[in-house]
């Protein structure tokens, strides 16, 4: 119980953290204000769990301009695929021990 | 934590992964929508090539006549915009009810993605008009829009790959028997969008 409890990835403790990647890795990449819509939450929250997520070197940033309006890009790093995909696994694992 | 939790965990996570990847307001009624008008566009067209003679239905006037088609192409272009506009509309009161906004990351992919193979069709059509290739612009028509169902259907609901693949082989029989495009024409873009819509309807709409 204890060893499968230790896979889970502390980036991921945070619901809202976990949904952000799951959209990033289902997609090439996903900009901010559709983020944000989709996960119904505010700019505040949004925008610092972002950063966390950036501090693990979990996500990239692509800054560009969409007219005036800036277009702020995410996308899953190689990195932040792994990580999400053994956070997945620590999860089923989980329940399988469970159910022995 | 429990299992339970573990499992709606997932659950969402799974829910959220398809959400941000298929675009699901697609109205059912908008494909019924476009197969009557589809029916009545190819009853007007019908109307215009063939006309009754004491009770005998036959042809007396060919398509390669520019007095003849040129009515027929403004027909099935007010058939186009038509089902277009209807789709669009019913496409945002859907997207509004569910909470959903209509212009967002999934469905710019899947007006992109369908839009490739649909306009080549389109000028593969014209130019077929232009060099007089009248036999097979039916079959054009239902190809190439069956392609681009077939390219869209990744973005939304896996049923519309379905739908493609059904036009594209009634396209491919429309071009071996060339005289019956009408006929492949009203079991396509009528009948199949009328009993697509109708699945679509009461599958998802409920």
């Amino acid at each position: 119980m204890k060893v499968s409890l230790e896979q889970f990835d502390k980036a991921f403790e945070n619901r809202l953290r976990l949904q952000i990647m799951s959209v990033l890795v289902a997609n090439e990449s996903y900009d901010f204000n559709s983020l944000k819509e989709l996960l119904n939450v505010t700019d505040g929250n949004l925008a610092s769990h972002i950063k966390a997520l950036e501090k693990e070197e979990y996500i990239t940033i692509t800054k560009s301009f969409v007219g005036k309006k800036p277009n702020t890009q995410y996308a899953a790093s190689k990195l932040g695929r792994e990580a999400f995909k053994k956070h997945l696994e620590a999860l089923e694992n989980l329940i399988k021990q469970q159910k022995l | 934590m429990k299992e339970n939790e573990i499992y709606t965990e997932l659950n969402s996570i799974r829910s959220l992964m398809e959400r941000s990847t298929k675009f699901i307001s697609l109205s059912g009624l908008s494909g019924i929508m476009a197969g009557v008008y589809a029916l009545i566009g190819a009853w007007i067209g019908y109307k215009m090539v063939y006309t009754d003679g004491s009770g005998m239905r036959f042809r007396d006037v060919y398509v390669n006549d520019p007095l003849v088609w040129l009515p027929l192409f403004l027909v099935a272009v007010v058939v186009l915009v038509l089902s277009l506009a209807t789709g669009i509309l019913l496409t945002i009161r859907q997207a509004r009810k569910r909470g959903e906004n209509y212009w967002n990351p999934v469905s710019k992919r899947l007006l992109v993605s369908m839009a490739f193979p649909l306009i080549t069709g389109g000028i593969f059509i014209l130019i077929l008009i232009c060099k007089g290739h009248y036999g097979i612009i039916a079959s054009a028509c239902l190809v190439f829009y069956g392609l681009s169902l077939v390219a869209g259907s990744q973005f939304t609901f896996t049923d519309v790959k379905w739908l493609g693949l059904c036009q594209i082989i009634l396209g491919l029989l429309a071009a071996l028997f060339p005289g019956y495009g009408i006929i492949f024409w009203v079991i396509g873009f009528g009948l199949l969008h009328i009993l697509y819509g109708s699945i679509m309807h009461f599958k998802y709409n409920q």
